[in-house]
C-alpha cells in the first residue's frame, strides 16, 4: 500500500515536470520578439509595435465564447501584421474563466507582460468580468475595447471603454421594434435566463418596450442557469398562454435544447433570438432542421458573400475546423478598429499607454472616425462608448442565414 | 518561571508569520519589486485566508462538515456593498467606511449563521453537510432575484425587477443577476492584513478558552461530552456563528475590492475551494489553513507567467493539488521528514 502511494506520487510528479519542461522550451523559441520594446523596432524599420492584451474565458462554462473572440482576433492580428503597415500588433490572450476576480488578475498579468510598452486591452468577453476590468483600466488609463460585453454598465462613467456589440437594452428594444413593424406574432412569450446579466438585460428592455408600443406579452418564464437541461416547464407556460412567437434572448447552447424540446411536445411557434443565438448551427451534433425558420438578430452572417467575410470564414475554418460566429467576427472587427485608429495617431511611437489611451478616446469619440468590418459598415462610437450600427435580422433557411 | 503554554506559543508563531509576511510584501511593493499580478492577488488572498481559517473552526475544531461557507461570504459581500453605498455621504473617509461595511458584513454573516445553525446543528455528519450545501444554493438564488437601491425617498428592496422602481436620481445597488455593479473600490491590503489578525485573535482565543475545549470535546466524543454536562447546541452554535461572522467580514472585503460582484461567484465551487484549502492545510491546523490558502489561491494565476504553459495552468493546478494530497498522506515521506526534524509534537509521549 505504501509503495503504491509513493509510486502514484512519483507518477504525478513526472507528469507535472514533463508538462513544464515541454512547454517552456517551446515558449523560448516561438516568441523571440516579445520582449523588445516598441521604440527600438520603430528606429529599426519605421514600424511601431502596439501590444494588445486580450481577456476572456477559455476555460469554464463560457469557454466557447471566449475562445471565439480569441480566434477571431488572432486572424485579424495575423492579417494586420502581414499588411506591412506602420503599425504591428503583439497579441496575447489571457483566460479569465468568466469570473471578475480572475479577470482582474489576468489584466494585471497583461500589464506585467507589456512592461513599459504601450498596451491596449481587448476584452472581456462576458459582462461581469468586463465591468471589473474596466474599473481598473479606467483608473490606470488603458484603452479598452470589448467585442461582446454588452451591458451598459461596462461603459457607464468610464471614458476609456468602448463596445463592438450592441448594448443589451438596445438590442431588447430593437427586437420589440422589429416585431411591431414586421407584424410577426400577436401573442408573445419570453423565456430567459434570470441568472445571467446578458439575458436579463435584453429581456427586461424587451418587455418594457413591448408594453410601451403595444405588443402583447402573454407569458414570461425564466430558468436559473445555462447548465439547465429541461425546459418543458418554461415551454408549457408559453404554450398554455397561447404564445405564437417565443422570444429567446439567450445563448445558443440552452436555446438548442429549447428548440428540440419544443419539437418533442409539438409546439411550433416562431422562435426569435438575440445575437447570443449565433453559433447554434455549428454546434456538434445539432440537428439543423430544428432551427429551420428561427429568426435571430445578429450583426454577422457567416454565409455572407462579400470578399472579406468569405476570406475570414475560410481562414477560420481552416485553422479551427468550425464556422466563425458573431463573437469571432466582433473580435476580428475590434482588432481592425484599434489598428485603423492607431494608424491615424501622430507620434504614436513615443507614446506610453496613458497618452495612447487619451489619443484613442479622442479619435473614437471625435465623430469622424468610422470603421468597416464584418459586423457592419461605417461603424461609429458614441461618447458613452456604445457603438452605433444597424441591427440585422436573419432567418434560418436550409441550414443557413437569410437576411430579412 | 512560568512556562509559555504550547498552544499560545503556536498562536504567537502564527501572528509572527502573518506580520512578517505583511512587512516583507509591503517593503517589496514600496520598492517597486512586486509584479502587478501579485499585487492584484493580495486582497483576494487575504479574503481566502480568512475564509479558510474560519471554515477550519467549523470543520477542523468543531468537526462538522460545512459545504455552504461561500453562502456566508455572499451575505457579507452584498451586505457590505450595500452598507458602503448607503454610508457614502455619512462617512466620507474610505478606510473607516470599509471597516463599518466589514462589520455590517460580519453581522449579516452571523445572522445567517444563527438562522441556519439553530435548526441545523441538531443534525450531524452527512445531514449537516447536505443542509449547509442547500443553504449556499438558497442564498445564491435569493440574491439573484434581489433588487436593492436607494433614492431620495429612501431605501428600496424588491424581489424581481417588476416591483423595483427607483426615481431617476436613484442608485441601484444590487440588480439581481447583474449583481452589484459600479462598486467604489475601498479594499486595501492593509485592511486584509488587519482582518487576518483579527480572525487569528478571535479563533485562537476561542480555541484556547474553556469554550474551545468544550467545542473540541464535542468533536472528539459527543456522548462523553454531553455526559459531563456540556451544552451541545450552545457550543456548536458558538463555533458555527463565529465562523459565519468571519466569513461575512471576508465577503465584505471581497465585495469592496471589485467593481462588479455577482451572486454566482459564491457558488458551491467556492465553498469546495475553501474546503480544499482547509483539508490540504490540515484539519484543525490554523497555520496550515493560512499557508495553504495563500499559496493555492495565488498559484493558478502565477502559472500564467510561464508562456505557453499557461494554457495548461488549470491542469497543472489540479495535478499539484493531487500531489500535495498524496505527499501529506504518505507515511514514508512522513518518516523521512520525521528523521530530518526529530522530536516534535507527540514525540514526548512516546518516550
Amino acid at each position: 500500500m505504501k509503495k503504491k502511494n509513493l509510486a502514484a506520487l512519483l507518477m504525478a510528479g513526472a507528469m507535472c515536470m514533463s508538462l513544464l519542461a515541454g512547454c517552456s522550451a517551446k515558449d523560448e523559441s516561438s516568441q523571440p520578439s516579445a520582449s523588445q520594446p516598441a521604440g527600438q523596432e520603430n528606429q529599426n524599420g519605421g514600424v511601431v509595435t502596439i501590444k494588445v492584451g486580450g481577456i476572456g474565458p477559455t476555460t469554464g462554462n463560457n469557454a466557447q465564447y471566449g475562445t471565439a473572440t480569441q480566434w477571431g482576433a488572432e486572424i485579424a492580428v495575423e492579417e494586420i501584421n502581414a499588411l506591412g503597415g506602420p503599425i504591428k500588433f503583439d497579441f496575447k490572450y489571457e483566460d479569465d474563466t468568466g469570473a471578475a476576480d480572475t479577470a482582474v488578475a489576468a489584466y494585471n498579468s497583461l500589464k506585467d507582460w507589456a512592461k513599459d510598452a504601450p498596451l491596449v486591452i481587448y476584452g472581456c468577453t462576458t459582462t461581469t468580468p468586463c465591468v471589473a476590468v474596466a474599473a481598473e483600466t479606467y483608473s490606470d488609463r488603458y484603452f479598452q475595447l470589448t467585442p461582446s460585453a454588452s451591458s451598459p454598465d461596462v461603459t457607464a462613467n468610464k471614458d476609456n471603454t468602448f463596445q463592438m456589440c450592441f448594448t443589451d437594452p438596445g438590442q431588447g428594444s430593437a427586437a420589440a421594434e422589429y416585431l411591431k413593424s414586421s407584424g410577426l406574432g400577436t401573442k408573445i412569450g419570453v423565456i430567459y435566463n434570470n441568472g445571467d446579466a446578458y439575458s436579463t438585460g435584453i429581456a427586461d428592455a424587451f418587455i418594457a418596450h413591448a408594453k410601451e408600443i403595444g405588443l402583447d406579452v402573454v407569458a414570461t418564464s425564466t430558468y436559473p442557469e445555462d447548465t439547465t437541461t429541461d425546459y418543458t416547464v418554461q415551454l408549457n407556460a408559453c404554450k398554455d398562454a397561447g404564445a405564437d412567437l417565443v422570444f429567446l434572448p439567450i445563448y445558443y447552447t440552452p436555446a438548442s435544447l429549447i428548440l428540440a424540446q419544443a419539437k418533442q411536445m409539438n409546439y411550433a411557434p416562431i422562435f426569435f433570438g438575440g445575437d447570443g443565438m449565433d453559433g447554434m448551427l455549428d454546434m456538434d451534433g445539432f440537428d439543423k432542421s430544428l432551427a429551420e425558420g428561427l429568426l435571430l438578430m445578429t450583426p454577422f452572417n457567416a454565409s455572407g458573400t462579400d470578399e472579406r467575410t468569405k476570406t475570414f470564414v475560410e481562414t477560420y475554418q481552416a485553422a479551427h475546423g468550425i464556422l466563425p460566429n458573431q463573437f469571432a467576427a466582433d473580435g476580428y472587427d475590434c482588432m481592425y478598429a484599434i489598428y485603423e485608429a492607431c494608424c491615424q495617431i501622430d507620434g504614436i511611437a513615443d507614446m506610453d499607454h496613458a497618452q495612447l489611451c487619451d489619443a484613442l478616446i479622442a479619435l473614437f469619440t471625435g465623430g469622424d472616425f468610422s470603421v468597416d468590418g464584418l459586423t457592419g459598415t461605417g461603424m461609429k462610437w458614441l461618447t458613452t462608448g456604445e457603438i452605433s450600427k444597424a441591427p440585422v435580422v436573419v432567418k434560418v433557411e436550409n441550414g443557413g442565414y437569410v437576411t430579412q | 518561571m512560568k512556562k509559555l503554554n504550547k498552544n499560545s506559543l503556536d498562536g504567537f508563531i502564527n501572528y509572527g508569520i502573518v506580520i512578517v509576511a505583511f512587512a516583507v510584501i509591503q517593503t517589496a511593493v514600496g520598492m517597486g519589486k512586486m509584479s502587478n499580478i501579485l499585487q492584484s492577488l493580495l486582497v483576494p488572498a487575504c479574503c481566502y485566508i480568512v475564509m479558510a481559517v474560519s471554515l477550519n473552526l467549523t470543520v477542523g475544531i468543531l468537526g462538522e462538515l460545512s459545504l455552504g461557507h461561500a453562502g456566508f461570504m455572499s451575505l457579507g459581500a452584498f451586505a457590505g456593498i450595500t452598507a458602503s453605498v448607503l454610508l457614502q455621504s455619512a462617512i466620507p473617509v474610505g478606510p473607516l467606511r470599509l471597516a463599518v461595511s466589514m462589520l455590517v458584513g460580519a453581522a449579516f454573516g452571523a445572522l445567517g449563521g444563527v438562522i441556519v445553525g439553530v435548526p441545523v446543528l441538531r443534525l450531524q455528519g452527512d445531514y449537516l453537510a447536505i443542509v449547509t450545501l442547500a443553504f449556499g444554493q438558497i442564498i445564491q438564488n435569493i440574491i439573484m432575484v434581489l433588487y436593492v437601491g436607494v433614492d431620495e425617498n429612501g431605501f428600496h428592496m424588491a424581489a424581481g425587477s417588476e416591483q423595483f422602481h427607483l426615481s431617476a436620481g436613484g442608485t441601484a445597488i444590487i440588480k439581481g443577476p447583474m449583481g452589484a455593479v459600479g462598486v467604489t473600490k475601498l479594499a486595501s491590503f492593509t485592511a486584509g492584513f488587519v482582518l487576518i489578525l483579527i480572525t487569528l485573535l478571535v479563533v485562537q482565543n476561542l480555541v484556547n478558552s474553556r469554550s474551545g475545549r468544550a467545542i473540541m470535546a464535542l468533536r472528539d466524543n459527543r456522548i462523553a461530552a454531553e455526559s459531563v454536562g456540556i451544552n451541545v447546541t450552545k457550543y456548536k452554535l458558538m463555533a458555527f456563528v463565529t465562523s459565519a461572522a468571519l466569513a461575512g467580514a471576508a465577503g465584505a472585503l471581497w465585495g469592496l475590492n471589485y467593481s462588479s460582484t455577482v451572486a454566482s461567484k459564491f457558488n458551491f465551487n467556492t465553498s469546495i475551494l475553501v474546503l480544499v484549502f482547509v483539508v490540504l492545510g490540515g484539519l484543525g491546523s490554523i497555520r496550515g489553513s493560512i499557508i495553504a490558502a495563500a499559496l493555492l489561491y495565488v498559484l493558478p494565476d502565477l502559472l500564467r507567467q510561464f508562456g505557453d504553459i499557461s494554457d495548461y495552468r488549470m491542469l497543472i493546478y489540479a495535478i499539484i493539488l493531487i500531489l500535495v494530497m498524496l505527499a501529506t498522506n504518505n507515511d514514508r515521506l512522513k518518516d523521512l521528514v520525521g528523521r530530518v526534524i526529530p522530536k516534535r509534537k507527540g514525540a514526548a509521549s512516546n518516550g
